[in-house]
């Protein structure tokens, strides 16, 4: 399956990247993503960082979730609007 | 009613149109400004960043819990994106209710929950260069406290 994965503020500047397509296995979770996107080099280990928060198709997410094909999974920090 | 967007807003047209939408009693908006200083900086302004679709749908949400909680009859988010510069209006929030209790509370409460809660970032342009924001423990305590 095929999951859209988004990146805002400081983290799109620290990975260079503000959108991107990921194929996973069916029956993937959002770890198994977070995974994989962690194995792809050093400075994606910021997505380890605690304070980094998730949302899975536009809604926050508080743990972790199953995938289906077509899912948006966002990673940001936290928000600073107002 | 929720807008994000680049231009400017006319609080006197958002008020108007907040006293059009129902017969109320009491109006009470905000308007939040782009500082001058901060953490002792000097800063030149703002660059905002939202994720569309979802920064517009957790609007709406704190609206509907605004109105869950007060007898509040409307309520108005502007919010703007992009470069703002120092003393720009960076977002309006505006309640209507037949009594000034239900307005003041629900307009204070929509103001913190969108700090905390809606997916806009803030990177502030300073003479030492562009650093992005940190969320701040108090703006999260003041969430809290509702």
């Amino acid at each position: 399956m095929i999951i859209k994965v988004l990146f805002f503020a400081r983290l799109k500047e620290q990975l260079g990247e503000n959108t991107m397509s990921v194929e996973l296995p069916a029956d993937s979770d959002t770890n198994v993503l977070k995974q994989l996107l962690l194995a792809k080099g050093e400075q994606w280990k910021v997505l380890n960082d605690e304070a980094i928060l998730m949302a899975l198709n536009q809604q926050h997410l508080s743990q972790t979730a199953m995938l289906s094909d077509g899912d948006e999974v966002a990673f940001f920090p936290p928000v600073t609007g107002g | 009613m929720i807008r994000v967007q680049q231009e400017d807003f006319d609080v006197g047209e958002e008020y108007q149109q907040l006293r059009n939408r129902a017969s109320a009693g009491a109006i009470v908006f905000f308007v939040g400004l782009v500082r001058d200083m901060n953490l002792n900086q000097q800063v030149k302004g703002l660059s905002l960043e939202h994720y569309p679709g979802m920064t517009e749908t957790q609007l709406k949400e704190i609206i509907e819990k605004a109105k869950s909680r007060w007898p509040i009859q409307d309520a108005s988010i502007v919010h703007r994106v992009g470069d703002l510069d120092v003393s720009d209006q960076i977002v309006f929030v505006g309640v209507n209710s037949a009594h000034r209790e239900a307005s003041f509370e629900a307009c204070h409460f929509i103001m913190d929950y969108l700090k905390t809660k809606a997916t806009f970032w803030k990177k502030e342009r300073t003479l030492e260069g562009d650093v992005w924001l940190d969320a701040r423990e108090s703006d999260l305590k003041a969430k809290n406290k509702w």
